[in-house]
């Protein structure tokens, strides 16, 4: 095949996703927001999202805050620096590793599970009775989850960043023999607000691409249970490849104000 | 002949998906509060056809007229305006499986605001009543429910609401005979109660036989047949003589290469 046609095919279908993408997020947007709301749908997804995320973005942020102090041990202490831990700890909590494996994290469970629900929907016909009750499936199904994406798993990360922090203090303390008052104190003599906001406005980004690309995928699949089960998968990895270029943009923007 | 006005006039309706032509310029009248069913085999475009109407599809081109105004290039409020007419039992019932019978049944009137959550839990009652159904299923799930009854639920959704148009997509497929004919009862009646239109797609003769007023076949994505349901023994048309009695052999080409006897 001619490498040219190929490249100009690959371009063009990408830039087609991306606008149908793009479109599809400000539709939801903007229908929703506009009205009429359906305030159960959206506690519903925020339960789903917010509450039921609880358990499996706990245990990687204890699991991380733990390794996060062994290992800066080893290097540090080549330094004689191992007082940096517990700022490195939490700086690396905050600022990156909150946000980015708690929207992972979420975009494997609930990500997936969108473009299941959605998807299923789309082929036994359920979004197009929507259409035929009066009810818009952008205002109904994508906005409530959007909504709920992007609101909760800010919360999500606050949480995880106690317990990674918390993590690191058990293990340094246990383990590294830290003073616990000692380590506490370290936590938050280098902390400051932009560390915790920084990371709190990437989970949202990441919370709504998450929502997004379960809603995107599973509102537009067909064929069947191999259709809704290529957009399950496609929503997954979509949404971990955008979370991990969306999070290198924001630090870099982070970074240079 | 006395005809009624038209409720749906479809002139030249055309829809592609590819290289696949499913409709071809299709002309068909609805008359207002008689019962239509449209026969074909599958994959002629039946279902394109119904969604067309309800503007789920976009038509390529021609005109579809509900009460006079296009559907074709219609959209937002407008379109959403004109689906207020319509009430739909899908094929497969599409019950909304997170939402117990209730609410599925009450879900037009909620969606519309027309009533508070107890007045419609009671409104859910009365339409569930219509179709057979007791208070007993109103907190069940629809995956708790028989195939038969998903389709009495379904059916129940649609007319909650009291549309004046009624789609029905192939209401007796995968029920048994017994199932069928009640279900086909009970679109009947529902038809006559409400004096709505109703539109039914389907390609079983027992239904068509039980709910048609008029008969129109659909093949090769444009209507080849139409007359009221007491002509269609003697049509004339070889297609329509195929198809309701069911032969294999005839001008409708199924299999390419019979070997000849």
């Amino acid at each position: 095949m001619n490498p040219l046609a190929a490249t100009g095919r690959v371009t063009i279908t990408v830039s087609r996703t991306v606008g149908e993408i793009v479109f599809f997020a400000l539709d939801g947007m903007v229908r929703g927001l506009r009205g009429p709301w359906y305030p159960r749908q959206i506690l519903r997804q925020m339960i789903e999202i917010g509450y039921y995320s609880l358990p499996v973005v706990g245990l990687t942020a204890i699991f991380t805050g733990m390794v996060l102090a062994l290992q800066s041990y080893i290097g540090f202490s080549r330094f004689e620096a191992p007082d940096a831990i517990p700022t490195i700890v939490v700086l690396s909590m905050t600022r990156e590793l909150g946000p980015v494996l708690a929207g992972l994290m979420v975009a494997g469970r609930v990500g997936a599970a969108m473009a299941a629900e959605l998807g299923t929907m789309r082929v036994t016909e359920q979004i197009d009775a929507l259409h035929t009750l009066a009810t818009d499936p952008l205002r109904y199904l994508v906005f409530p989850r959007l909504v709920a994406g992007l609101l909760m798993l800010p919360l999500l990360v606050l949480v995880a960043d106690v317990i990674g922090v918390m993590g690191g203090y058990l293990v340094s303390v246990y383990k590294l023999g830290f003073g616990p008052i000692e380590y506490i104190n370290r936590t938050f003599d280098h902390l400051e607000a932009q560390d915790v906001i920084s990371g709190l406005v990437k989970a949202a980004v990441f919370g709504f691409i998450v929502a997004l690309m379960g809603c995107y995928q599973g509102y537009h699949s067909r064929g069947g249970a191999q259709g809704v089960g290529a957009a399950t998968t496609r929503a997954v990895v979509s949404a971990s490849i955008l979370i991990l270029t969306a999070d290198y943009m924001l630090t870099e923007i982070f970074f240079s104000r | 002949m006395n005809r009624p006005p038209a409720k749906i006039r479809i002139r030249d309706l055309r829809k592609s998906f590819g290289d696949n032509h499913v409709l071809r310029g299709l002309d068909l009248d609805v008359p207002a509060g008689r019962s239509l069913v449209v026969i074909g085999g599958s994959g002629t475009g039946k279902s394109v056809l119904l969604k067309c109407i309800l503007g789920l599809l976009r038509a390529d081109g021609g005109s579809i007229e509900v009460d006079g105004e296009e559907v074709v290039g219609a959209r937002g409020a407008t379109l959403e305006r004109i689906r207020l007419k319509f009430g739909m039992l899908f094929q497969g019932a599409a019950l909304f499986d997170s939402l117990p019978v209730w609410e599925n049944v009450a879900f037009g009137l909620l969606a519309r605001r027309l009533v508070g959550r107890a007045e419609a839990r009671e409104r859910a009652l009365a339409t569930l009543a219509k179709v057979g159904l007791g208070a007993e299923v109103l907190d069940l799930y629809p995956a708790e429910l028989s195939g038969g009854m998903q389709k009495r639920v379904g059916l129940a959704r649609a007319i909650a609401t009291e549309p004046e148009i009624l789609f029905f997509d192939e209401p007796t497929t995968g029920l048994d005979p017994i199932m069928a004919d009640v279900i086909n009862e009970l679109v009947r009646r529902s038809v006559k109660k409400l004096g709505a239109t109703a539109v039914s797609i389907t390609h079983d003769m027992a239904s068509v036989r039980k709910i048609a007023d008029r008969v129109a076949m659909l093949f090769e994505g444009r209507i080849i047949w139409e007359g009221a349901i007491e002509e269609i023994d003697d049509s004339g048309n070889p297609y329509v003589d195929q198809f309701i009695h069911g032969r294999a052999e005839g001008p409708i080409r199924v299999l390419q290469d019979m070997p000849a006897d």
